[in-house]
């Protein structure tokens, strides 16, 4: 991981997004500035419709915003190409989606290495790297199973690995306990706990208010504009 | 040194790919198998023909070299004062360098009876003593034609083992008399089986009479034999167009430089004209094989695109988690391609099997042809490139958004 020479992680200034609806245009995001530092842990808490799942694709690189700065690690995201972008996001952000999104013909070996596969990295290091991740987040007993073979907290934990195997410097997660009962729900957010308290930079997106206490800040996001600090629940 | 790693990194994505194609091929098997099949039956079809034709070109040419290239076909209409020629003129044509014999062809078509079997539409061969000169084995037992039949219109023929069967069951031909037209034949020899006919008679099926030509003349009331076969001797079949060039020569003195008098075929111009069909043949089966290709390519754009749509939201997780648009193009062209090849690849095996069954059937030389096989792979890897691309690149271009909102 190369350090930046500010603390500053990313920046967005005045993020606009907007989509085309038949004649109109539906303006998702209304203009949203937030700023995070290195080793940072945010949830961005909102409902559904409140924009948050386009800010995720923004802040992962998988869009770009129609105005508006978007500054990650002191690059300008929308001066990047397609192919540069699929760089940054194979380097610089590692993604959980909410159903885990394994692909079931791999085993959990397979699936972590996936990321290592189109970095380009030769088989015996992506093995090595991928087992000491899957040990990392506890699977160790679980290298060759195949995903419909294991429970949805230890398939999200699967994710996770493959989220964190090319050490990026972003954790991406959306709703990562969505799909979990509640005690399940809680080991993952342990783990989150301690990857942060390693210093990793995490941001998390969800709708559920305690699930968003796990993080260190909240931001609100309600009808595309966002608000800091604590909110009352609903 | 990145360089390197980007090479090595690119070869074990390929590697991957291949692995994942495989076992997407052999998730969806039935879909899987119902798109080769169509390029299977495109490249059999291909093979198949183009073998088989080779096959059949391949026998012809042979038994065209067997029959000899050393022969030349004429045929004389004459003019008003000649309208073909005489025993004199043929005499004549032998005395050139080039010649070394020439058999008249005469044929009379008769009622054939012995006692009381008979039957109609036989086919005589009028033939001078030269032919059974140029095909020493065409009597099995007994003897050929003479010159003293010929100055004699001597009824005496010889006949096939189809023949002997028919009229002359248990008993030696030979000595017998048949009756042709109600005139009373002597036999005199058996035509061997393996006789190597000639083309015309090739043409018109078996020889089952043969009689001296004199005699086949007077029975048809003929004065004139209108088609003659030339076997041209070691001078003349060093220079055919050279023996074209003199007997233009003399038939145009013998008919007074008239229009249309005659005409001269040699085996060479025969066999020419019978390549240039069989190729013009082959390329148009290959051509009507090639159409059912293309429908086999549709076949796998079709199954790609349906499993792009599928798999789109693995498409997005993969990009995601920094799938270079260009790997996953590739991923899915390798499918593509891999699909055809197993189509190809099954089609050249079956195709090579069933033209091997058809030339047995026909009866002509099975030779595998190499050309036919590189056809074969080269059909079926552009197929594969060419109707998978536009799937691929369709993949690759999938905003990873849209793919990920279906989730």
């Amino acid at each position: 991981m190369t350090t930046s020479t500010t603390d500053t992680f990313f920046r967005m200034t005045d993020i606009v997004k907007k989509y085309p609806m038949g004649e109109e245009e539906a303006i998702v995001l209304k203009g949203i500035s937030l700023e995070i530092e290195n080793g940072e842990y945010l949830s961005i808490l909102g409902p559904s419709g409140s924009g948050k799942s386009t800010l995720m694709n923004i802040i992962g690189c998988l869009d770009k915003p129609s105005s508006g700065e978007y500054v990650l690690r002191g690059r300008l995201i929308e001066e990047l190409n397609e192919l540069e972008l699929s760089e940054i996001r194979g380097q610089e952000i590692g993604f959980i989606f909410q159903n885990s999104q394994l692909l079931p013909k791999l085993d959990c070996m397979k699936n972590v290495e996936l990321p290592l596969l189109y970095a380009g990295v030769r088989p015996g290091k992506r093995a090595k790297l991928a087992k000491e991740m899957l040990e990392r987040v506890g699977l160790g007993e679980r290298l060759h199973h195949y995903p419909n073979m294991i429970s949805g907290g230890q398939q999200q934990r699967v994710a996770i690995a493959r989220a964190l195997v090319t050490n990026p410097s972003l954790l991406l997660a959306d709703e990562p306990t969505g799909a979990l009962d509640q005690a399940t729900g809680h080991q993952i957010m342990d783990l989150f706990n301690e990857l942060h308290d390693d210093g990793r930079t995490i941001i998390m997106i969800t709708h559920d208010l305690k699930v968003a206490k796990n993080a260190r800040r909240t931001v609100h996001i309600i009808d595309g504009r966002l608000s800091e600090g604590e909110v009352e629940e609903d | 040194m990145k360089f390197f790693d980007h090479l090595l990194g690119g070869f074990f994505m390929f590697t991957e790919s291949v692995k994942m194609s495989v076992s997407n091929i052999m998730h969806n098997r039935l879909r899987s198998f119902l798109t080769i099949l169509g390029v299977l039956i495109g490249v059999t079809a291909v093979i198949a023909l183009i073998t088989t034709v080779t096959g059949v070109s391949t026998s012809l040419s042979d038994s065209f070299t067997s029959m000899g290239a050393d022969t030349m076909t004429i045929s004389v209409t004459g003019n008003d004062m000649q309208a073909g020629l005489t025993a004199e003129n043929m005499q004549e044509i032998t005395q050139f360098d080039e010649v070394d014999g020439v058999i008249p062809s005469v044929s009379a078509s008769v009622v054939v009876a012995r006692g009381n079997t008979y039957d109609s539409g036989i086919s005589v061969a009028g033939r001078n003593d030269y032919f059974f000169v140029a095909n020493e084995d065409a009597v099995s037992r007994g003897r050929g034609i003479t010159p003293i039949d010929l100055d004699e219109k001597s009824r005496v023929c010889i006949i096939s083992q189809d023949m002997v069967d028919e009229f002359f069951y248990g008993i030696d031909p030979i000595g017998e008399t048949l009756y042709l037209d109600d005139l009373s034949f002597t036999v005199v020899g058996i035509i061997s089986e393996d006789l190597d006919e000639s083309i015309s008679d090739m043409m018109s099926g078996s020889t089952d009479i043969i009689a001296p030509y004199t005699t086949v003349m007077k029975m048809n009331g003929a004065l004139y034999v209108t088609s003659i076969t030339l076997y041209l001797s070691d001078i003349g079949q060093a220079d055919t167009d050279a023996v074209e060039t003199k007997m233009g020569d003399y038939f145009d003195a013998l008919f007074s430089y008239e229009d249309d008098t005659y005409s001269i075929t040699s085996m060479e111009s025969i066999q020419e004209i019978m390549d240039s069909m069989l190729s013009m043949m082959s390329a148009l089966l290959s051509g009507i094989a090639s159409i059912s290709l293309i429908v086999g390519g549709i076949g796998i754009m079709n199954m790609m695109l349906t499993s792009v749509t599928e798999r789109t939201t693995e498409i997005g997780m993969k990009k995601a988690i920094g799938a270079k648009p260009g790997q996953i193009q590739i991923q899915f062209l390798i499918e593509a391609f891999m699909l055809s090849m197993i189509g190809g690849l099954a089609g050249i095996v079956l195709g090579i099997a069933l033209s091997a069954i058809l030339c047995q059937v026909m009866g002509t030389d099975f030779t595998i042809s190499y050309s036919a096989i590189a056809l074969g792979v080269g059909f079926s890897a552009a197929v594969g490139i060419l109707f998978g691309w536009s799937p691929a690149r369709k993949a690759s271009k999938l905003n990873p958004i849209d793919a990920l909102r279906r989730m």
